[in-house]
């Protein structure tokens, strides 16, 4: 018990006095995770948007598929992206295994089904009058879709937000593709896990205490969205 | 020549057929109104119109030219047309950009836009909404709104579904007059549904009756609201009396027409034996405590069964050995004293009565 006191006290310390190294590895964190949430927002707003807009076989199978995949195990993904990027891998030419750039792409795939899946329901969201509306207003197939996505805007940024939420927090997938080396590959959740497997609870607690605060944030912000 | 015809229109959802060989043509700066019982099919023909749907079977021509089903042309085409939806649905955005959207969409410069918009706002009554999500409106805001965002964009077509329906009497005069403005001042065409007959007779210079998606009957207001086709219509424009009859002389389109041993004159070219129906409109009933010298040509003695009244207007049910039903101002109900039992004179113009042949039924 005074072990976990010790730690938090710590923990709490280092959070307080911008540590670099608890700086540096939360900076990671955000960014790797941020910019896979980024670009998996490009490809899925408007993916979904055609997808929810145009009717075709297997349309009902598809969203099925999608949401089934949205709590695919990490480590699947984890695995799927070794697999394509390791040095012997039909990508590994690329010779970006155990780097950021291929923890972007792993987290990318790992948030796309989520982001997918909620993007169509938030624009689902939007009704079929609205839709009329527009078109009767003169709006080509282009400006409906932009104005049904900015109609069901806090829906939509609340998707990002949880695809964000669930790349950030994740560690089988980072660990797997990156490595977790200091300084290079090293995240949130891969460092709490070093650090906890070492005995260093006091760093662990920190880089746990960071990530709840951020869900937290995460949180916060989802529940003033869905206010709207 | 007729800025939108249809011709040979069916259309069904699912295994229901919702129209059935629709031909209609509007000329440019006509106001067409389109009434017809809830279900009848007139939200389908307008969004048809609109170009929102494809119908079944049946052409649409705009401005002599046949629209294709599918392709670029019929965003051009819808572009030259604005539909005021029945439920009216605002964006979830500032009033400004619900009215300007329509222009933008269209191209048009930022300037413009807002001059167009400012002019509009203000014609509807929304001057200083201009930052308010509409959202927030009220229900009668968001109607002005929805016509606001209709009229910015100066439509050769305006297509109004039940534009007053949901609105209190003031709004709703206010509504209508905006629109006879408009129709007026830029000669726009418009197609307008109701059910609301009074708003019908006020706006149009035409009107369609559709009665479970046939279009039963086009005429001016008069020939649609003295002269229907048929029984179906008589009953949906307020003939309340619909009497089955038989000539039984016709001296020079002057008739008498017999109802139940009574002879009543009418303004008919049928032939003697013709059965038909004799209609009189309840408001062309005068009631009187005398009988009254008049240039009306039909006059009975009758009973009141029954006075209901209707706002500022009462509906007095008599017998005069047939059912007769009229329309009088409350106050000279009042004035008149009629109540169950009491004895008047009931009296109406031969020009009054309206024959109407009786159909055969299958
Ligand atoms: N998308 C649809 N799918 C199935 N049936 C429909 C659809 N839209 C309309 N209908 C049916 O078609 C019929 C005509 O509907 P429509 O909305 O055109 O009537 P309306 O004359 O506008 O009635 P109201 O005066 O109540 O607005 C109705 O019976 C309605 O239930
Ligand atoms: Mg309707």
């Amino acid at each position: 018990m005074t072990e976990i006191w010790h730690g938090l006290t710590k923990a709490i310390e280092l959070i307080i006095s911008l540590d670099p190294e608890v700086m540096q590895i939360a900076g990671r964190s955000l960014r790797i995770s941020g910019t896979a949430c980024l670009l998996a927002s490009l490809i899925c707003l408007p993916l979904g948007s055609l997808i929810h807009f145009h009717q075709f076989r297997g349309k009902r199978a598809l969203t099925n598929i999608i949401q089934t995949l949205f709590s695919v195990p990490t480590v699947i993904v984890g695995l799927f992206v070794f697999v394509l990027f390791s040095r012997a891998g039909p990508l590994g030419v690329l010779g970006i295994i155990f780097t950021p750039t291929v923890m972007v792409i792993g987290q990318m795939i790992l948030i796309t089904p989520l982001l997918l899946g909620l993007t169509i329901s938030a624009l689902s969201g939007v009704s079929k009058e609205i839709v009329d509306t527009a078109t009767s207003l003169g709006a080509s197939g282009f400006q409906t879709i932009w104005l049904v996505l900015r109609e069901a805007r806090y829906a939509v940024l609340a998707a990002v937000i949880m695809g964000f939420g669930r790349a950030i927090s994740e560690v089988g997938c980072a660990l797997m593709i990156g490595g977790n080396f200091k300084g290079v590959t090293r995240v949130l959740t891969t460092a709490a896990y070093l650090e906890t497997s070492k005995g260093e609870l006091e760093l662990a607690i920190a880089l746990g205490i960071i990530l709840l605060f951020l869900a937290l944030i995460i949180n916060i912000v989802l529940n003033r969205l869905q206010q709207r | 020549m007729s800025l939108i015809k249809v011709t040979g229109l069916n259309h069904r959802y699912g295994e229901r057929a919702i129209l059935e060989n629709i031909n209609l043509s509007v000329d440019r700066g006509e106001v067409f109104a389109l009434i017809g019982p809830t279900g009848a099919g007139k939200t389908t023909l307008l969004r048809i119109i609109d170009l929102l749907e494809v119908p079944g079977a049946g052409e649409i021509y705009f401005d002599g030219k046949c629209i294709p089903r599918s392709g670029k042309q019929r965003l051009e085409i819808r572009r030259r047309m604005s539909f005021i939806h029945q439920k009216p649905q605002v964006f979830n955005l500032s009033v400004y950009d619900n009215v300007a959207c329509g222009l933008r969409w269209r191209g048009e410069g930022k300037n413009k836009t807002a001059e167009k918009v400012d002019h509009i706002l203000e014609m509807v009554g929304l001057k200083g909404y201009e930052n308010r999500n509409a959202r927030t409106l009220s229900g009668g805001e968001a109607q002005r709104v929805a016509l606001a965002r209709s009229l910015v964009l100066e439509p050769e077509v305006l297509l109004l579904d039940e534009p007053t329906a949901n609105l209190d009497p003031i709004s709703t005069a206010k509504i209508a007059q905006l629109i006879s403005y408009v129709a007026r001042q830029r000669n726009t065409t418009m197609i307008m549904a109701t059910h609301d007959m009074s708003q019908g007779q006020q706006l149009a210079d035409r009107i369609g009756v559709l009665l479970d998606g046939r279009l039963v009957q086009t005429g001016n207001v008069t020939d649609i609201f003295r002269s229907p086709q048929n029984e179906e219509v008589a009953h949906f424009v307020g003939m309340e009396n619909i009497i089955e009859s038989v000539i039984i002389a016709n001296n020079e389109g002057i008739a008498m027409v017999n109802i139940g041993g009574n002879a009543i004159q009418a303004v008919s070219n049928y032939p003697v034996g013709k059965e038909v129906y004799a209609c009189i409109r309840p408001e062309d009933i005068t009631l009187a405590l005398s009988s009254t010298q008049s240039s009306a040509r039909n006059s009975f003695q009758a009973k009141v069964s029954r006075v209901t009244t209707l706002g500022p207007l009462s509906r007095v049910e008599i017998n005069c050995g047939f059912r007769l039903v009229a329309l009088v101002t409350k106050i000279s109900a009042e004035e008149l004293n009629l109540q169950e039992g009491r004895e008047v004179y009931a009296t109406f113009k031969a020009t009054g009565v309206h024959i109407m042949e009786k159909e055969i039924r299958q």
